[in-house]
């Protein structure tokens, strides 16, 4: 049961052949940025990764990478065969190398394919993973002098003005933690003293937010501290305004961020996953056209070129029964011996 | 005396036009370079232009932009000339033209010169426009709901955010400026009152300064207000006071950023000129060298080139001649059929009689 055959007269067949050497240097082109695109987001993902829990969304960038490295190699063989095929005398040689070739590129193209997917997927991880590190980055903000902490203040500030956002997931975070040290309260004070008192943690915790949250935009100067007091500021009611500091959450901002750059890493890693597919498809019409033609004397005669010779699922068996015989041969010899060890018991 | 003389043998003569037809699309590129610096240049000053106060500095980019774009022409057009100076008959075609070229050529090249020079000179003129921008810019700060200056609060804050600066020459500008808009200040509110009334010109002046001046390094939270009064906030010493704030003026940051960015530009601007003043030299050569070989009439023999014909002093001299003489075109000095009377008339010889022997 032969997948797709197609007649290929000897003019067609040097036409593929030239299109497909030009076709594979593109997509060589291509796997370069695909190795490129790879070490962008990685290191985009590594410049934040002070907020991040854990580093499970790099295997997004790293299967990218190894993707592109892979696809150097695939379409630098692609050429030198597709060069080699109008050669009736050339292509026989890469008989051998073209099995083993091909079970590979495939791997990798459903590779690239998979990355793509993988984006979208972990969205929910690159979530939680930020949750829990933004949490963390908060806590820890006023710990300026305990050493592994001492720059959470400083990424957290940074973080908060360039991507203009407030907190994990809105501006209350803050008030929910003491982000002012115990070094700068004054405990001598009445007012620090009660505050304390009133919190069952003994935690100072105030309505009010860093200096990193407020918004340039305001026409009037920020108001950082007694926030939920429409009372303590002129003018000012809480529930209505919008402009004083960033009303947005930095886990949502960051999300969107690098959900937005994986979108559109994404769409170019596709298109260049359709180019190396038909690579791969084309090399493989080329193959078996060529194949016929071995060893018979006019190399110009008209063949038939066919994706697979047997069925898909004849084919994926044919590929994965030395995988599995591998892996199965202890079993088989273990059989044998139990059946021999059996037999003279029985006679 | 002939300046730089040199002798060109025909394949010599044929080479230099290659060469040059290959320099001058070099050029060509170059041009596009300066072209794009000095749209660079032009979107950076864009980029700050509310806090500089004059657009004196424009001039710098404009002058790039055009000289690039006329680098682009000449040498497009040099490329033409030298690729058919290889052959002397087509070489006729552009005799008229190349004089007034290589004149051309060498205005322009004095432009790019005197553009590299003044990317070095604006440093000045930029202090001066920047102290009266930011002066301006921060006494209007508080200014968000007067038309024309409502986004300067905004553009004042992400400056001092984006190049860590806080102030003119320092966080103290801010204390001797209203920053506060008078919409949000509590008039029943006896503190606000009195502070109020103590300043002569009834306006609301404390020792604070804006959020955006609030460094990021600093390890305790930010202190904004009564920075002048050390007992207002706990442990307030020194070092605190060091990195509470951006200590740099946002004057010298940005003449810092825009000098730093010219300099380089000058930099590139000046290699530029240097390739030009080359090809300049070069088709300079060709010219005469394919002249002479005219004048001598047979296109295979060597033929003389040279920069100048005569020396320097000669050519001015020459030069100044012509000028002098322009102004007496219709004047006939020189005219030898006129009887000028000079002062041999006087002693004019009396006419003696002459003897004619009489033959009989």
């Amino acid at each position: 049961m032969v997948v797709m055959k197609m007649k290929f007269p000897f003019q067609k067949r040097v036409k593929l052949a030239q299109g497909l050497w030009l076709l594979s240097w593109c997509a060589t082109v291509a796997g370069a940025t695909t190795f490129t695109l790879g070490c962008v987001l990685k290191t985009e993902l590594r410049r934040r990764a002070e907020v991040m829990d854990n580093a499970d969304i790099h295997i997004v960038p790293n299967t990218l990478m190894i993707v592109g490295l892979a696809s150097l190699g695939i379409n630098y063989f692609a050429s030198k065969i597709c060069q080699d095929a109008l050669d009736a005398g050339r292509f026989p040689r890469w008989k051998n190398f073209l099995k083993p070739y091909f079970a590979a590129s495939c791997f990798f193209t459903v590779l690239m394919l998979l990355a793509v997917i993988m984006s979208y997927a972990m969205k929910g991880s690159l979530e939680s993973s930020l949750k829990i590190g933004l949490r963390n980055g908060i806590r820890f903000y006023k710990d300026t002098d305990t050493p592994g902490r001492c720059f959470q203040k400083q990424n957290i500030d940074r973080l908060q003005m360039e991507f203009q956002c407030c907190g994990n997931n809105d501006f209350r975070d803050w008030f929910e933690v003491q982000w002012i040290s115990n070094r700068y309260l004054d405990f001598s004070s009445k007012e620090v003293k009660d505050r304390i008192k009133s919190n069952v943690d003994g935690r100072y915790l105030v309505d009010g937010v860093p200096f990193s949250c407020c918004n340039p935009s305001s026409p009037r100067p920020c108001i950082q501290y007694q926030l939920t007091n429409n009372s303590a500021h002129y003018n000012y009611e809480y529930q209505t305004e919008e402009l004083n500091i960033y009303l947005r959450g930095c886990r949502e901002a960051l999300v969107n961020y690098y959900m937005g750059l994986m979108n559109t890493i994404g769409a170019g890693v596709l298109s260049i996953f359709i180019l190396q597919g038909s690579v791969l498809v084309s090399l493989r019409f080329l193959q078996t056209a060529m194949e016929a033609v071995a060893g018979k004397e006019n190399t110009e005669i008209e063949t038939e070129g066919y994706l697979l010779e047997k069925g898909v699922k004849d084919t994926v068996m044919e590929y994965l029964n030395p995988v599995l015989k591998f892996f199965l041969l202890t079993n088989q010899v273990e059989e044998g011996a139990t059946t021999s060890g059996a037999t003279p018991a029985t006679t | 005396m002939a300046v730089g003389k040199v002798t060109f043998s025909k394949a010599e003569r044929e080479k230099l036009a290659e060469v040059l037809w290959l320099l001058n699309w070099i050029s060509v590129v170059t041009g596009v370079i300066l072209f794009s610096l000095g749209l660079f240049l032009k979107v950076e000053i864009q980029k700050w232009a509310e806090v500089m106060s004059e657009h004196g500095t424009f001039y710098v980019p404009h002058m790039l932009i055009t000289t690039g774009l006329a680098a682009c022409c000449i040498n497009y057009l040099g490329g033409q000339i030298c690729l058919d100076c290889a052959d002397t008959n087509k070489f006729l075609r552009w005799k008229l033209v190349m004089m007034p070229y290589i004149v051309c050529t060498f205005f322009f090249t004095s432009c790019v010169l005197a553009g590299a020079l003044m990317c070095y000179s604006i440093r000045s003129q930029l202090e001066e426009s920047l102290f009266l921008g930011l002066r301006n810019a921060m006494r209007y700060y508080k200014d968000t709901d007067t038309p024309g200056r409502c986004y300067l609060k905004r553009t004042v804050d992400m400056l001092q955010i984006q190049f860590q600066c806080c102030g003119n020459t320092g966080y103290r500008d801010w204390f001797q400026i209203q920053w506060i808009s008078s919409r949000y200040l509590d008039m029943t509110n006896s503190a606000v009152v009195d502070r109020l009334r103590s300043n002569v010109e009834g306006k609301y002046l404390m020792d604070g300064v804006p959020f955006s001046c609030c460094s990021t390094f600093s390890p305790r939270p930010c202190i904004q207000q009564h920075l002048n009064n050390r007992t207002a906030h706990l442990h307030y010493d020194q070092q605190s006071q060091q990195q509470n704030l951006w200590r740099r003026g946002c004057r010298q940051a940005l003449l810092d950023h825009y000098t730093g960015i010219m300099e380089s530009i000058g930099l590139t601007v000046l290699l530029i000129w240097l390739f030009e003043l080359l090809v300049l030299t070069g088709v300079r050569y060709l010219q005469t060298a394919m002249e002479n070989v005219l004048l001598l009439g047979d296109p295979d023999l060597e033929s003389y080139g040279w920069i100048l014909e005569n020396s320097l002093a000669e050519m001015a001299r020459s030069n100044f001649n012509i000028i002098k003489n322009l102004g007496k075109c219709y004047q006939v000095d020189d005219d030898p059929n006129i009887n000028v009377p000079t002062a041999a008339a006087e002693r004019e010889v009396p006419s003696q009689q002459v003897q004619v022997p009489v033959t009989s």
